[in-house]
């Protein structure tokens, strides 16, 4: 199937027919023969900077348009310099637009949430990995059969389980942080348990004997043993969940509606899904532009920084 | 002994498993359930109706307009994003100077990964509110404020991509222009998760290709490819799942969420549209049944079709 999809935008014409047999002390020779080669490399670099442009140019058109005032942005809506940095959307944004509280509870939230998904999970995941007993499996795959379903289908049920808890007890009642770590790390524990299960049982049992003669206990041997061993494994995972949880956006949308009155709980994506309906009515262009960067900014900034690891995270991610 | 393994694994499965049973397991269970009533959510009536919900199902006009669109998202999406993943990849891998095998690369490769690699640690509704503005129908979104400016078009005949419910090619205007949307995010996480792959593959078997007197292209499509197998139908398999979750754009991008006139309707949002704004959870609840079937049905083929054995290196 691949080899129909390259053919037509490969540059197959000019090197189709290679020096013939080359001896392998021809290679490394230089200069000679080697038009092809630079055609291909011209053309590679064409278009890979064409995809780049095509990445970044929507991005930095964003953080521009932040810093104009609205006037500009409807009058030259394409000029990529603002005639005078408007900070001030930012801080209308910040403060009007409530992105600076949603900020503050998306923290909150991922805080615990992520802390909660990685102990829980990987305490899970270790059990499930490396302890016999009855019901093992039935549980393993009770948290696997998760990762297939989806969260449409538990969303009415959800709501009103959580509406009815409310109730009964307000701290796990819609619109509430404590209720919304709970759920993310709920949601979040089929996949950890499962990348981590796989991972545990790579690590080698000669240590875990080992302790285990020394005369450690189980749980003992699980935090200062096992879970130092598969650091690895939980850098990747936590690099998946923290970006996972912070891009949630259907459960809190679900679950974190304020009534009037009520404080505003709630999360960043919910905050720039409000922020992009109401924009429609105030045409407050500059502020919307200046909440998406905010929201794309930190993301941005903490993968450039890290982005060895949170390419490897995340595709290892897929790759188990 | 025994007996302090039992508290132990207790003790640790404990917490873990309470939660994921309560919010996760239990949802699902109340949702089979409630699809065989006439719940309508708000009150406390709900009468057992059987299969009747399912049976209403299948003459619904919606579902069968959703069902379609999903299927075109479940093509089209793994197609083209895999297919210009692993033309970027090509690129990216192929080129470079030849005096070593194969997987190279070309100079500013390391760059090229950073930058493709943007779109995935951003939100989708950060994506999705970003695009709305490119998208826009009038000469301050991106797209036609460029295409203006150059002539393409005339400013009194803009481009209404998420208004537009005209087929092209069979498939409503809009669709396209989600799918647009869907491979520009994809994209660059799927090149860079080919691009390991290239690297992972041994060097002395392109050697040994440049030995036999193989162009690098050759060694691409004979070598390279092949080997790329396992990684590409994984890949797959994930961009199904992604092609199903189309959700969030559906939501935050079209009008009146599946809009124009339901002409971007997917099954996420049919179940939306009946829960929470015609109250007929119970119905709802039924299209999430089938839905969930018809995942699972879809996961088990593919992996099914994807299944063959694992070349070891």
């Amino acid at each position: 199937m691949s080899t129909v999809t390259h053919t037509p935008g490969g540059p197959a014409g000019p090197d189709q027919a290679p020096p013939a047999r080359r001896t392998p002390g021809q290679r490394t020779g230089g200069g000679g023969g080697r038009t092809g080669a630079r055609i291909f490399n011209g053309f590679s670099h064409l278009f890979l900077a064409v995809w780049g442009v095509m990445v970044v140019y929507p991005l930095l058109w964003v953080v521009m348009s932040a810093l104009k005032t609205d006037a500009e942005v409807i009058r030259k809506p394409l000029s990529l310099l603002p005639e005078r940095l408007q900070w001030d959307n930012f801080a209308r944004a910040w403060t009007e637009g409530h992105i600076g509280s949603f900020f503050l509870n998306t923290v909150l939230v991922l805080t615990g949430s992520v802390f909660l998904t990685m102990l829980l999970g990987s305490m899970a995941a270790y059990v499930l990995a490396r302890y016999e007993f009855p019901g093992n499996r039935l549980i393993y795959y009770t948290f696997l059969s998760g990762l297939t379903l989806p969260i449409y289908l538990a969303a009415v049920p959800l709501f009103k389980g959580v509406y009815n808890i409310g109730f009964a007890f307000p701290p796990l009642g819609p619109n509430k942080h404590l209720m919304l770590i709970l759920v993310y790390v709920a949601w979040s524990l089929a996949f950890t348990v499962f990348f981590m299960h796989s991972f545990f049982r790579t690590l080698p049992t000669a240590i875990a004997e080992a302790a285990m003669v020394d005369g450690a206990s189980h749980s003992r041997l699980f935090f200062s043993v096992m879970l130092p061993m598969a650091k690895p494994g939980l850098i990747s995972i936590g690099i998946f969940n923290v970006l996972g949880q912070w891009n949630q956006w259907y459960l809190p949308t679900l679950l974190m509606q304020s009534v009037a009155g009520e404080p505003k709980n709630q999360v960043i994506s919910q905050g720039l899904i409000e922020l992009s309906v109401n924009q429609g009515y105030r045409s407050d262009w500059s502020g919307l532009f200046a909440g998406v960067t905010m929201a794309m900014l930190p993301v941005l900034v903490v993968y450039i920084v890290f982005q060895r690891q949170v390419q490897s995270g995340l595709t290892a991610g897929v790759g188990k | 002994m025994r007996h302090g393994v039992a508290r132990f694994v207790t003790g640790f499965l404990a917490l873990p498993l309470g939660l994921y049973l309560f919010y996760v397991v239990w949802p699902f269970l109340q949702a089979a359930g409630y699809s065989l009533t006439d719940w309508g959510g708000y009150s406390d009536r709900q009468q057992f109706v059987g299969l009747e919900n399912y049976i209403r199902l299948f003459s619904d006009e919606l579902i069968r307009k959703a069902f379609w669109h999903n299927v075109f998202f479940l093509v089209t999406v793994p197609l083209f994003t895999i297919a210009l993943a692993l033309f970027l990849a090509f690129l990216l891998n192929v080129g470079g100077r030849e005096d070593r095998a194969g997987v190279r690369g070309v100079f500013g490769s390391g760059l090229y990964k950073v930058i493709f690699f943007f779109p995935q640690v951003l939100s989708l509704v950060v994506i999705a509110v970003m695009w709305q503005q490119i998208y826009r129908a009038d000469g301050q979104g991106l797209i036609n404020g460029v295409l203006m400016k150059i002539g393409l078009i005339n400013s009194d005949d803009p481009i209404t991509f998420m208004y537009d419910p005209e087929p092209f090619l069979g498939v409503p205007a809009v669709l396209w222009w989600l799918l647009l949307i869907a491979v520009w995010s994809g994209a660059g996480f799927y090149m860079v998760l080919f691009s390991a792959a290239m690297q992972s593959i041994p060097k002395d078997i392109f050697e040994a290709a440049i030995l036999d007197g193989a162009s690098r292209f050759h060694t691409f499509f004979r070598i390279t490819l092949p080997l790329l197998r396992d990684t590409v139908s994984v890949a797959w398999v994930y961009l199904g799942f992604i092609a199903l979750d189309m959700f969030a754009l559906v939501y935050i991008m079209t009008p009146s969420q599946g809009g124009p006139n339901h002409a971007s309707e997917i099954f996420a949002s049919v179940i939306n549209f009946n829960a929470f704004q015609k109250g007929q959870f119970g119905y709802a609840c039924a299209i999430a049944v089938a839905l969930a079937i018809f995942t699972i049905l879809l996961a088990a083929l593919q992996l099914r079709i994807t299944r063959r054995e694992r070349i070891e290196y």
